[in-house]
Order: C-alpha cells, then structure tokens, then sequence
C-alpha cells in the first residue's frame, strides 16, 4: 500500500531543471520563476523560504502539479509532468502529494471525517474503508473525539490538524505545506510542526514552504527562493 | 459507491440553499404543473365528449339527407329531403342489410306545447317504435310509442325528462293532455334522462309521437324523413353495416359515382374523432405554451448553476488539488442539476395533483391525469435539469486548480 520511495538520498524525488512560469497578466507577462533548478531527495526536509511575490508559492503550486510550468523540465519520481494529461495529473495529486495550506482550505459544510476522507473518495476507496482510515488519521493528529465537529466548530489549530489528517491519509510519499502555520498561534504552530516533524521521521519527503526563519530552521536544508531564482543552488548533483 | 456519494454531496449543496433552491427549480414546477394540467385538461374533455356521444346509442349510425340544390346554389347537408320512408323499410329488410339490427327513421319539427298554464318551446320528433330500441333509450315512467299507436294514428306522445319537468314541474305527467298546435295529446310515458353528461340537454328536452299522428295534425311529411337512425347488429358488424347501408341507399337512389352521393352516413366513431380533434389541438397549443415555460426554467436553473460554480470556485479547486478528475467534478455539478429537476418536477406534478383535485369543482371540467403524463413529465423534468447542467458543470470541470484555489 505504501508508496513511500526507498529511502537513502541517492535517490531523487524531485527533480526541476531550469524551470520558468510566466503569467500572462492582461497584456503584461509576469515572470514568476527565472529558471529554477533543484533536486530534492526521498525522505529529505526541506524549507523553501523567501519574502512575498518572490515566486516561492508558484514553486509549491508548480512542485504540486497544481500549475505547469512555461519552460524547462518537471521530473517527479522520474516521470516527466509534461507529459501527463489531466486525469493523470489528478491522480498524482490524489496519491502521491498530500497537501497542507495556510488556509486550511476545509468544506465548511463536512463533520471533520468527512473532510479527511475526500482524498480517498476521489481514490475510490469503498466508504467503509474510508470512514476507517479517516478516523484513523484524525486520531493521529490527536482529534478523536472531534471526529463529528464542523470546521466552524473547531479552532484554527485544530482546523489545520484537521488538513494534516487529511494530507497523510492516503499515505503520500510527498508532503507539501504551504505556510502550514501562517495563520496559527504560537501554541498551535508547535502542534502543527510536531506533526509534519512526525511525517518526516515515518519516511516521507516534506516540502514545507515559509517566511519564517524558526518554522525553516526545523528542516534538513533550507532553499531561499528571490526574484524567480534559487539564491544558493538547488542540492542538484 | 461513487455515485452515492456524488448524490450525497449534491444533495447537500441543495439543501445548503434551500431558499435559493425552491427559487431555482421555481421555473421548472410551474412549467411542470402547467403541461400536466392542460394534458389532463384535455384528455378529461376528450373522455367527456366521448361519454356524450356514446350516450346516443350503442353501435349507432346516423344518415342524413344530402344537400339540395336550389336556383344553382347547393345547400348544406340534411337541406335536401332525400331520404324516405321507403329507404327506411327497405333498409330494415335482413336481405337487403342483414347487418343492420334496427331502423329508426325520424321527422322532427319545433313547436310551442301547453299543459294547463305551463307553455315550452321544443322540437317534436315523428317516430316510429323502433326508435326507443335504436337510440338505446329506457323510460322513467308509462310506456313508450307502439306499433297500433301508429297504425291508430293515436294522438299519444312521450316526453323527453327536461320536457316533462318543463311542462308539469315536477307533478305527475302521465295521462295529461298537452296542446300541440291546437290538438290535445295525452302523454303516456316519460324518457330517463340520457346517460353521460348533464349537458346533453338536447337529449332530454323534446316530444316523441307517432309518425303516422305527426303527419296528420303537424303537417310533417309523411314519405321523406330528416334522419334515419340505424343499429348495427353488434359492435363487430358497425362497418358492415355502413357499407350495406351506403350500398343499399345507392342503389335505391340510382347513383354510380361515390361523389354525388344524395346522403351521408356519420358512425359514432367519425363524431367522435371530430369532436375530440379540436380538444386535442387545443391541447397540444396550449401544452406547447406550457413547455416554453418549462425552457425558461431550465434557463432558470443554467444561471444559478453558474452562480454556485463560480461561488464554489475554491471549493472545486480544493476537490481538485485532493485528486478529483474533471469528469468527477463535471458528474457532481450535473448530480445537483438532475437533483433541482426532479425536485422541480415533484413539485410541480404536487400542483398538478391539487389542481386535478380542486379544479372540477370550480370549472366544472373533468381532469384526468395519466401514468405516462406523470412519469414523463418527471424525465422531462430532470431532462431539463441535465441540459440546463451540462454548460456550468463544463465550466467547473475545466478550471485549473490553480486558478479555483487562488480565488478568494
């Protein structure tokens, strides 16, 4: 069941080579990245860090096949993103990459398990499977007994725990958190970063992306995304 | 599996607006309750008509005289007086038509009656005492006209039930004298009301006499008839009858080309399928109204499909970024299209139920709703819903996830 890659950083998870984006905003292109090269192996920690509008989130969207890239080469577990139709790009998102974001993004209308179960609805999973595995997960993240609540009724911290719940559940290889702690207190933030500290020792690669120089500094390597580039290389071998 | 709970979450975001989605399907219930109504509509006045006209006797067919021509001008049908008593009895002949049961010719005048102060306009029909037979008629009261009344020229007549109810108001008709035309006749029997609908009235309003009495004191002719009134053996035998009869007056009347006929001969069925044509276009005009009504509420429910799409922007792009494909985010949004149609079409057949029940009370026309009505105007319903789903839900399914989870 685990898609968890042999660990060992011999081995690359992710790979860019040369990347840029451009946006097309009205009739100005903006250039997002500049040619961004790096490689990140399985099992690694790594912070992406850099101020706003440095092109860091566009990265994240680009490393989560959320978005494609205008120029240059996405090799994930050593196949070519570009090559990938839509479906097939959904169902990389659905089960290698689990995703953690600054604004929870939860459906304010589901009880908590319901929410933590989506990724495994779209895997196809059979309900009874996936009630399982999503209480599962909840009781990981250590909200048990807040299995029924609704986003609303729950605090921030809990709400993003909740989003972890949800990313680990379909055991992904890959874990993107997109300034997972942004919008938490300090007490919260320790939770939250326990739990992806917990992700990485079970195996899994973490990209976490942040601006904050205590939440980078609990990853194995630091990157500092300006202006489009990678400032200090990229690990690429 | 999957699609339950595709079913699931459109149920929710319907519920989740419920205000919002009453007013959405509004469209499609009124357009719903309308179509149903006017088919019901129609098809109730169809069964009435067919009621009516079978209350004229069973397995009936009608001759009348052909048109006359006068001074070069033709006139209408039954204008010409062609048709005899002749043509009755040889008609009546097992030989000549063994399909044809029973003859009845008829004369009819309009009069003025008396019965003590009470007077009443109505037609007085010369018959013979087959007609009783012919138009499958039963009396209320006494007895109805006999052959020795005819030979006797007795001065008997039977009254239709309005008629008696008209002239003696409720009292005992029989045995009373009525004036026609300054000669007093004593009535000996009264007709049940004919069967079907009440407003056959012309069924029950009139005075039936001896033929043979009606020639001597009205001065109605005593050789030609205005109809002939004929009964064909069974239901089975109705064609040949017809065509024994067309056959038979043919011959009779010398003509050899089908299109100078002098006569026309009318089955229960031509009636029938007249009358019942003009509701039946009637029904299909008004019905086509009604489903104009049903598009703008599909147009209805494309815009506020639009309006949820670009309201759950992030929500779809959050079910993208989890895994969801196109095609499921395309199946959710047609889920809840198809959810608003049926739920329109339940309301609306709801409407239609109430009207179907309280409108005869208050229009005083009978509507009949059908299985196939309401089973295919809940496909229509959900027809609608789809259609009206398949542009919003093409919209949701392309977004980039990207662009549905930036969007605040």
């Amino acid at each position: 069941m685990s898609a968890l890659p042999e660990a060992g950083p011999a081995r690359s998870v992710v790979m860019l080579d040369d990347v840029t984006k451009t946006y097309a905003q009205g009739s100005l292109a903006v250039q997002a990245l500049r040619g961004v090269s790096m490689e990140i192996g399985a099992g690694e920690y790594v912070a992406l860090m850099g101020p706003s509008g440095s092109g860091k989130s566009t990265l994240m969207n680009i490393l989560g096949c959320l978005d494609v890239l205008s120029t240059g080469r996405y090799l994930l577990d050593g196949d070519d993103v570009a090559n990938l139709d839509e479906d097939a790009l959904a169902e990389i998102r659905n089960t290698r990459i689990g995703f953690v974001f600054q604004q929870f993004n939860l459906l304010p209308s589901l009880p908590a398990w319901r929410n933590v179960e989506l990724p495994l609805f779209y895997a196809g999973v059979p309900a009874p499977e996936r009630k399982r595995r999503a209480l599962d997960a909840l009781a990981r993240v250590g909200l048990a007994d807040r299995v029924d609540h609704r986003p609303g009724e729950l605090s921030g911290g809990q709400q993003q725990r909740v989003a972890v719940a949800r990313a680990l559940v379909s055991d992904p290889a890959i874990v993107l958190a997109d300034e997972p702690t942004g919008n938490l207190d300090s007490t919260s933030t320790e939770d939250v970063l326990a739990l992806i500290d917990d992700l990485h020792s079970a195996g899994r690669t973490i990209i976490l992306i942040t601006h904050e120089a205590d939440v980078a500094a609990r990853a194995e390597r630091v990157l500092h995304v300006r202006d489009g580039r990678l400032t200090d290389g990229g690990g690429v071998r | 599996m999957k699609a339950r709970h595709t079913l699931q979450v459109a149920l929710e975001a319907v519920r989740l607006n419920r205000l919002r989605s009453v007013l959405t399907v509004l469209g499609i219930t009124i357009g719903i309750a309308s179509v149903t109504l006017t088919v019901g509509l129609g098809l109730g006045a169809q069964q009435q008509v067919r009621d009516q006209i079978s209350a004229l006797g069973s397995n009936l067919l009608i001759v009348s005289p052909g048109s006359a021509t006068s001074g070069g001008v033709r006139g209408g049908f039954g204008t010409a007086t062609t048709l005899t008593r002749a043509d009755a009895e040889a008609l009546a002949s097992s030989e000549v038509a063994p399909s044809i049961a029973g003859v009845a010719p008829v004369s009819s005048t309009s009069t003025s009656l008396a019965a003590g102060s009470a007077t009443w306009t109505t037609s007085v029909y010369a018959v013979t005492p087959s007609w009783q037979d012919v138009r499958s008629r039963t009396l209320a009261a006494g007895r109805f006209l006999t052959d020795a009344d005819v030979t006797d020229r007795t001065r008997t007549i039977v009254l239709g039930s309005s008629t008696a109810q008209e002239l003696f108001s409720g009292g005992n008709p029989l045995n009373q004298s009525v004036v026609i035309n300054s000669v007093s006749f004593t009535v000996v029997g009264v007709l049940d009301a004919a069967g079907g609908s009440s407003s056959a009235t012309s069924d029950d309003d009139l005075v039936l006499m001896p033929w043979t009495t009606a020639a001597t004191t009205l001065g109605t002719s005593a050789t030609t008839v205005s109809t002939i009134y004929l009964q064909a053996a069974d239901a089975a035998h109705l064609s040949a009858a017809y065509q024994q009869a067309t056959a038979a007056l043919k011959a009779r009347h010398q003509i050899t080309t089908s299109g100078t006929a002098d006569f026309s001969i009318t089955t229960q069925e031509s009636i029938v399928e007249a009358a019942t044509s003009t509701d039946r276009t009637l029904t299909i005009l008004l019905g086509g109204i009604a489903a104009i009504s049903l598009l703008v509420g599909g147009i209805g429910v494309m815009n506020i499909m639009l309006v949820s799409v670009s309201e759950r922007i992030r929500e779809i792009g959050l079910r993208k970024a989890l895994g969801a494909k196109p095609r499921a985010i395309r199946n959710q949004f047609l889920t809840e299209a198809a959810v608003l149609g049926l739920a329109g079409g339940v309301l609306g057949l709801g409407i239609a139920a109430f009207g179907a029940l309280t409108l005869p009370s208050l229009i005083d026309q009978p509507v009949t709703l059908v299985w196939w009505a309401i089973v295919g105007s809940l496909i229509v319903a959900v027809g609608v819903g789809v259609i009206a789903g398949v542009y919003p839900a093409g919209r949701a399914a392309r977004l980039a996830p990207i662009d549905a989870l930036r969007s605040e």
